[in-house]
């Protein structure tokens, strides 16, 4: 799916250019997408650093064990396939809290300790997406967000007579995402584990 | 509750900060030492996302700076000004899945033009604040792991973005 998408995109993209006659920008623009990709890589790395920092210790002081035991009746119907005290379920807990939260910046250094214990669990095809894999990136897209703080800090800047007046509907449209997200990932599982793919 | 919540989304970071060493100095963990060698993964995990995200963005770059993206704006409006679809935000819409930049960018700009409090300031404020990057997620962190083939995520992932622009757009229309 990825493949043929990025294959349009590209493809598309170039045709186009060439028949507006501006075909130059093409160079341009896949350079400047390259930039962005490396720039937005290097500068994860302090967080991603700092992060793992405080989850090692987490881990050490038994906090993350502990905040996974607290939700474990949602996600041991979530996430089936994870065994009881494994790690995975501990980062899963602290990326969907922190997504939650509007901490951005914090939940993606979390998700990719989340998906590197995942990856442990998945040995027999290390190069296929597991069911966990599938459902924690559906939750993770879709994930209820209370403080969409950077859409408030632009409105406010832009003069809003009442800038958080948008939280209510946010909510309602993410509850409505996730909600979705959750039945068309167990649909799916079932049918792509029914074919044996 | 708006209060409360954002007094909560303040502190949340610091809270986390001061109570997690501190427990675990209580309970015997070396917590400097352990730090430290939680933190030596860092550099690894984000150079390994290097090439993924440039695949994705030069793919996406190229895609709108050619006027690719505008073109199939056009191509959908007609049809959307069917439904009652406003076809002000579409470039919001189809961006929001693949750049989380580029939406905001948008965003920025729909709100600019058409005022923060006006029904498209509003929706494409509520769309931006409840959807998520769904191909920059997937690249991330399927990429740091090195998955190749993602199955379903693809369609789930953008069932639920659809659902929430759908979503958006009625409550919008129910609230403002």
């Amino acid at each position: 799916m990825v493949n043929i998408i990025w294959l349009i995109m590209i493809t598309l993209g170039i045709i186009v250019a060439g028949l507006n006659g501006n075909i130059e920008v093409v160079t341009k623009a896949a350079l400047d997408g390259a930039q962005a990709g490396v720039t937005t890589s290097l500068n994860l790395i302090a967080i991603i650093t700092f992060w793992l920092g405080i989850m090692k210790l987490a881990e050490a002081a038994g906090l993350v064990r502990a905040l996974a035991y607290l939700v474990r009746p949602l996600t041991r119907f979530l996430f089936p396939s994870i065994p009881r005290e494994h790690p995975a379920m501990g980062a899963i807990v602290m990326n969907l809290s922190a997504n939650i939260l509007g901490l951005g910046n914090a939940s993606t250094p979390m998700g990719l300790i989340a998906m590197q214990e995942l990856q442990k669990l998945n040995r027999h095809r290390p190069d296929t997406a597991s069911d966990a894999m599938c459902t924690f990136l559906a939750l993770n897209t879709s994930c209820i967000t209370l403080i969409p703080t950077t859409i408030i800090g632009i409105r406010l800047l832009y003069g809003s007579a009442n800038p958080t007046e948008i939280v209510g509907t946010t909510i309602f449209a993410t509850a409505c995402g996730m909600t979705v997200a959750i039945m068309v990932d167990r649909m799916l599982r079932y049918i792509y584990n029914r074919r044996g793919r | 509750m708006f209060t409360i919540i954002s007094e909560l989304s303040r502190w949340a970071i610091p809270v986390v900060l001061l109570v997690v060493p501190l427990i675990a100095f209580i309970r015997g963990v070396k917590v400097f030492e352990t730090f430290v060698e939680g933190a030596e993964q860092g550099f690894a995990t984000a150079i390994k996302i290097i090439p993924f995200l440039v695949a994705m963005l030069v793919a996406i770059s190229v895609f709108r700076a050619s006027g690719a993206m505008d073109i199939m704006v056009s191509c959908f409006s007609p049809v959307l000004n069917i439904i009652g679809f406003p076809t002000e935000i579409l470039p919001h819409a189809i961006m929001r899945p693949l750049s989380g930049g580029a939406a905001l960018g948008i965003a920025t700009d729909t709100i600019k033009t058409y005022g923060p409090d006006s029904f498209i300031g509003r929706l494409v404020s509520t769309m931006q604040g409840s959807s998520d990057t769904t191909f920059y997620v997937l690249t991330l962190y399927f990429g740091s792991v090195g998955i190749k083939k993602y199955r379903y995520a693809i369609i789930s992932g953008l069932a639920a973005d659809l659902t929430t622009l759908a979503a958006s757009i009625l409550i919008c229309k129910i609230m403002f």
